[in-house]
C-alpha cells in the first residue's frame, strides 16, 4: 500500500471504532458490540504501527513510538497534498 | 487530556475552489450551529451529567465534533488559501479579507464572531440533552443548505460524510434521553426533580 492508501485504510478502520465506541456509551452491556470493539481496535494498532514504523509518527505527547519521519515537518492535515 | 492525531477524520482535497462554499461553510466553522459550537457544548455540558453512559457520550461526540470543526477548517484554508483579491471580493468575503485576511477565524457567513452565547449548559439533564438534539438537527439542516449550494464533489464528498454524523449523533442522544427518562421518571414534572442525584440532597418534586 501507498502511503496514502494505508492512511485511508487507517481511516477506514478508525471510523468503525468511533461508531463502535459511541453506540458502546449507550449499550456499554451489548457483548458483539464489545466483541467488534477488541477486533476492530487490534486491527487499528496493527496498522498504525504500520504506519509509523514506515512513514512517521501519528499521534503527539509521545504515543507514537518510531524513529522514522518527524512530527514537525511531515505534511500537516490541513494543507493540500 | 487530549491526544493528537495528525490527520484528518475524513480525507480532503480541494483542487478546484470555490469561494461561495467556503463562504457558506463558515456557518459550521463558527455559526450558532457549527461544529465549534457541538464541541463546546457537549464538552461542557458533560461534566454534570448524572450517568456514566450519558458522560460518555458527551465526552466522545464533543471529542468526535472537534475533529469535524477541522474538516470544516480545512475546507475553508484549502480554498482561501489560494484566491486572488478579485475572487474574494466577488464572493462577498471583502469585510472577512479587511479583518482577516486568508486566515481561517470562527465568524458565521455574514461575519457574526463566534460567542459562547450558542450555547447552554443548564445543569438539568432533560434541558441539555433535549438541546443537544436539536442542535443536530439544526447542524443537519445547514449542511444541506451549503451542499444546495454546489455540485463540486470535492466538498459534496466530506458534507455528506459530516451530515451523516450529525443523524448518528442524534440517535445516540436519543438514546440519552430514553436513559434519563428511565432513570428520573418524574424529571419531566419539576426541574427540581433533577436534584435527585447521587450525592445531592433529595427534593420533594411535589412540595
Amino acid at each position: 500500500m501507498t502511503e496514502n492508501e494505508l492512511l485511508n485504510r487507517i481511516s477506514e478502520v478508525q471510523f468503525v471504532c468511533v461508531e463502535l465506541n459511541l453506540y458502546l456509551d449507550t449499550h456499554p452491556a451489548d457483548e458483539d458490540a464489545r466483541a467488534d470493539m477488541l477486533a476492530y481496535s487490534g486491527l487499528l494498532t496493527e496498522l498504525i504501527a504500520d504506519y509509523e514504523s514506515q512513514y512517521g509518527p501519528l499521534l503527539g505527547f509521545g504515543h507514537s513510538p518510531t524513529d522514522k519521519g518527524c512530527w514537525v515537518n511531515s505534511v500537516w492535515p490541513w494543507e493540500k497534498a | 487530556m487530549w491526544i493528537y492525531q495528525k490527520k484528518l477524520e475524513f480525507p480532503i482535497n480541494i483542487t478546484t475552489p470555490d469561494l461561495n462554499v467556503a463562504k457558506a461553510l463558515m456557518a459550521q466553522y463558527g455559526g450558532p450551529d457549527s461544529e465549534l459550537s457541538a464541541g463546546m457544548r457537549y464538552l461542557t455540558q458533560r461534566f454534570s451529567m448524572p450517568d456514566d453512559r450519558l458522560r460518555a457520550t458527551l465526552n466522545d461526540i464533543g471529542t468526535e465534533e472537534i475533529a469535524h470543526w477541522e474538516m470544516i477548517g480545512t475546507m475553508i484554508h484549502q480554498t482561501v488559501c489560494g484566491a486572488s483579491l478579485a475572487e474574494i471580493e466577488a464572493a462577498g468575503l471583502a469585510g472577512y479579507y479587511t479583518m482577516h485576511g486568508r486566515a481561517v477565524y470562527p465568524a458565521d457567513p455574514n461575519g457574526v464572531p463566534f460567542t459562547a452565547s450558542y450555547i447552554q449548559a443548564t445543569g438539568d439533564p432533560f434541558a441539555d440533552i433535549f438541546e443537544d438534539l436539536a442542535a443536530e438537527q439544526k447542524a443537519r439542516a445547514t449542511y444541506e443548505h451549503i451542499m444546495d449550494q454546489t455540485e463540486n464533489e470535492q466538498y459534496l464528498a466530506p458534507l455528506r460524510f459530516l451530515r451523516e454524523r450529525e443523524i448518528v449523533h442524534f440517535q445516540r442522544f436519543s438514546e440519552c434521553m430514553n436513559i434519563l427518562k428511565e432513570l428520573y421518571p418524574d424529571g419531566m414534572r419539576r426541574p427540581g426533580a433533577m436534584m435527585r442525584f447521587p450525592g445531592a440532597a433529595p427534593v420533594d418534586i411535589d412540595r
